[in-house]
């Protein structure tokens, strides 16, 4: 057995010579070298934190591995380079994007084209690609899906693109030509017969299978129509979600998901990250006395009261009329995600008339059930579906005032758009009084503030107004939520 | 017998020697966690064997394993060392009235005094290890500050004694629910492994290590139905070692398919939230007894 200390200097040594490229002890040449570094370079510009540190452990685990197989090479880089689920999804986009284009490169400056895209074109259609034999292409893709070969599985979606999808010929929608050459290969989940025994086809084929080779033959048809359009579209890949809160009318649910999942992991974590800071907060004097007795009585360690992160009472006022609608439902669904690190919560929507939909959020656990039962049984709209804040303070005071207390917090969620009715301020701040605070969260920028019929300032002298389109915003916002009392002014 | 791999398929077949059906990463990672002596940080949701692959890669290796457990609120003195202070006062009294003080002190702040909590115990070991650093996402960021030093070096500074360097390379596993972020310095000296639910598949395939004589079509009807509870928005989805439970169980009643009868008898042992449960009556109840008007179709 090779004593594991003596690794160390011998990985030191590699990872110099990698790092240096000094071809004696080292299989990754210069070209390759760079290539890393480049694609390093590509990570940290799509926004993964990438160290130098980190490029090195590539470098000294590539040497290993017999990385000239796709996946290994893929997986080894993968785990070296990028360490959250996050970072994994980019990854993943840029490796595709980064080795096909660096790929594509050195065919050019080589001067190496491809038999099937290059030529193929000019007799594809006289000469039937005479060279590909359609039948045993189809009994190497089933045995292919049918021992998981990842890497054979993508020559073959080349191959059978080049072989049954002439160029010109596409639909335009990939999906139809996926279909398309699916089809052409026979490719059924079902056994069939006339095929010889040990074919993996006379048992059908796994349909997972069936399903990760579609999904090359996609990945490969982008491939060409971005080669054909030759341009890469350069949109940076899962960021747009920070830029604003979805917005529309069927906004996309599994991103509200993601954002919410995420919330939900900073605010557990909230408390933890004051109590390490608010360390002079009271002695536990029986925690303290307990502890002493390992030190015969005398009191070395003190032990502190931990500052708990304060879980206040909830209640959640949500304009839902058309004009802020999408922020609404998003901003009820967040809280309500949120609701195991509330003590209590209620919940209210509002257009012309207020209503109670606690209820609703407890039973349903799907967002698009939410918002159907409050539009069909909420009952806020009266006549013109117009919001009118004052009759709604009224009767929302009338709902709670024994309920409010001061440890009591009161969110509003709304553009205080009242159009032109009248704003009820002083039962609003009837609300805010006996409330121990209060929040306005607007879903309009400040910059159009106080513009038109939007009475914001109205309110916000009894509360604390945020705006609140971004996900950053609202996170900002969560975070004043939980925050430990003693650290708010 | 500990033995060094040189091929993660090595790696890969030792761990299923044992039980642990690894994919490809995961055996890739572990393979390379070994050769460069790196820690490895695995992290995925609840249930997917993080903690299981610890325990195996020791098993194979022929490794003891030596295991943390985090909490919130877990300081040095439990994780790394502590002095035992009722020995030391013990020695102090034992002490003849006259002797020096310098004496004494050079005496009870020996390693006779120390009591090693794991982390230690890794470090000082003889052989090398398999320290498991269980949900390190539970512990407050000042430890993990603290691990920096052990995880990179290998090392642990006492004040009193020096520092103690570790004579082995342990092979170190950090598991993490993702409860919350960890530090980037953290992540910067682990390997990264991402253990996902396992396809259909594969999944099928662990079952079948684990319940041999549980009828291959019972079986695959199983890790379908397991799929489509975990697709359902559940508060703890059910994880590998509930579906081997839930298979193990099938065979004890004689089981000889799973219809909406079975699933509802035996479905506590997958689904432990009383919301949960009605969740999943409701819509997976519901399918299996559509299923089983063409139920040929959906098994096979």
């Amino acid at each position: 057995m090779p004593p594991p200390p003596d690794k160390r200097p011998s990985r030191e040594a590699s990872r110099r010579a990698a790092l240096f490229s000094e071809p004696l002890e080292n299989p990754l040449d210069a070209g390759l070298t760079a290539h890393l570094v480049e694609f390093g370079e590509e990570l940290r510009g799509e926004g993964v934190a990438l160290g130098t540190s980190e490029l090195l452990d590539a470098f000294s685990a590539l040497p290993e591995v017999a990385w000239n197989e796709r996946t290994l090479f893929r997986e080894t880089l993968a785990t070296t380079l990028a360490k959250s689920p996050e970072d994994r999804a980019i990854f993943d986009l840029v490796f595709e994007r980064f080795f096909f284009r660096a790929t594509e490169l050195a065919a050019l400056t080589t001067g190496i084209g491809e038999a099937g895209s290059g030529e193929g074109e000019g007799e594809g259609e006289g000469g039937g690609n005479s060279e590909i034999d359609t039948e045993a292409l189809r009994e190497q893709i089933a045995r292919a899906i049918a021992e998981q070969n990842e890497s054979a599985l993508r020559d073959l979606a080349r191959l059978s693109i080049a072989a049954f999808a002439q160029p010109g010929e596409g639909s335009g929608v990939l999906g139809v030509d996926v279909q398309r050459i699916r089809r052409a290969l026979g490719l059924r989940t079902d056994p069939q017969e006339g095929v010889p025994q040990d074919d993996p086809r006379a048992e059908g084929l796994p349909r997972e299978g069936i399903r990760r080779f579609e999904q090359l033959l996609r990945q490969e048809l982008e491939r060409q129509q971005i080669e054909r359009t030759s341009s890469l579209p350069a949109a940076r890949p899962l960021h747009e979600l920070d830029r604003a809160l979805p917005s529309g009318p069927l906004q996309d649910l599994a991103s509200v998901h993601r954002v919410v999942t995420q919330l939900k992991r900073r605010l557990k974590t909230q408390g933890q990250e004051h109590r390490g800071h608010r360390r002079h907060a009271q002695v536990d004097i029986r925690r303290t006395m307990r502890a002493s007795l390992q030190t015969g009585g005398v009191p070395i360690t003190l032990r502190y009261r931990p500052v708990r992160p304060r879980r206040p009472e909830l209640f959640v006022i949500c304009d839902v009329s058309t004009s802020v609608t999408s922020a609404s439902v998003f901003f009820l669904s967040v809280m309500h995600a949120l609701h195991d690190s509330f003590r209590k919560m209620r919940s209210f929507v509002f257009i012309e008339r207020v209503s109670e939909v606690t209820e609703v959020f407890e039973r349903e656990r799907d967002f698009k059930a939410v918002s159907e039962a409050i539009a069909r049984d909420a009952g806020v709209a009266d006549i013109s579906g117009y919001t009118d804040y004052g009759r709604v303070w009224g009767e929302l005071l009338e709902q709670i005032q024994d309920e409010l207390h001061p440890r009591a917090t009161v969110i509003v969620l709304g553009d205080a758009r009242t159009n032109g009715r009248a704003p009820g301020a002083d039962l609003f701040a009837q609300i805010a009084a006996r409330a121990g605070r209060t929040y306005w969260l607007n879903p309009e920028p400040r910059l159009y503030w106080n513009y038109g019929d939007s009475v914001i300032d109205t309110y916000a002298q009894y509360c604390e107004a945020y705006e609140c389109w971004t996900t950053a915003q609202l996170e900002n916002f969560v975070k004043v939520l939980t925050a430990p009392e003693a650290t708010r002014p | 017998m500990p033995t060094t791999p040189d091929r993660p398929e090595e790696v890969s077949a030792g761990l299923i020697d044992v039980g642990y059906l690894p994919d490809d990463a995961t055996a890739l990672v572990a393979f390379l966690a070994i050769k460069l002596g790196k820690p490895i940080l695995v992290e995925g949701p609840a249930g997917v064997g993080k903690t299981q692959l610890a325990k195996s890669l020791a098993e194979t290796l022929g490794r003891e394993l030596v295991r943390l457990q985090c909490y919130e609120g877990l300081d040095e003195a439990k994780a790394l060392y502590e002095w035992n202070y009722r020995k030391q006062l013990l020695r102090i009294q034992a002490e003849a009235q006259d002797t020096g003080w310098t004496e004494v002190q050079d005496d009870i702040f020996g390693e006779e005094f120390l009591l090693e909590r794991p982390l230690m115990t890794a470090i000082a070991s003889p052989d090398p290890v398999v320290l498991l650093i269980d949900e390190i996402d539970k512990t407050d960021q000042e430890f993990e500050a603290m691990l920096l030093e052990l995880l990179s070096d290998f090392q642990i500074s006492i004040p009193e004694l020096g520092r103690i360097e570790a004579s082995t390379m342990p092979l170190v596993l950090l598991t993490s629910n993702n409860s919350r972020e960890l530090t980037e310095a953290l992540k910067r000296r682990c390997l990264y492994l991402w253990i996902d639910y396992p396809s259909l598949e594969h999944e099928l395939k662990i079952v079948r290590l684990h319940a041999p004589e549980l009828d291959e079509k019972i079986s695959r009807r199983l890790v379908e139905v397991i799929a489509m509870v975990r697709d359902l928005d559940l508060k703890k989805p059910p994880s590998i070692a509930e579906s081997i439970d839930w298979a193990r169980a099938l065979l004890l009643l004689g089981a000889t398919d799973i219809d909406s009868k079975t699933f509802n008898e035996t479905m506590s042992i997958i689904v432990k939230h009383r919301t949960d449960i009605d969740i999943v009556a409701e819509r997976v109840g519901v399918k299996l007894d559509s299923a089983e008007d063409g139920s040929s179709a959906a098994s096979s």
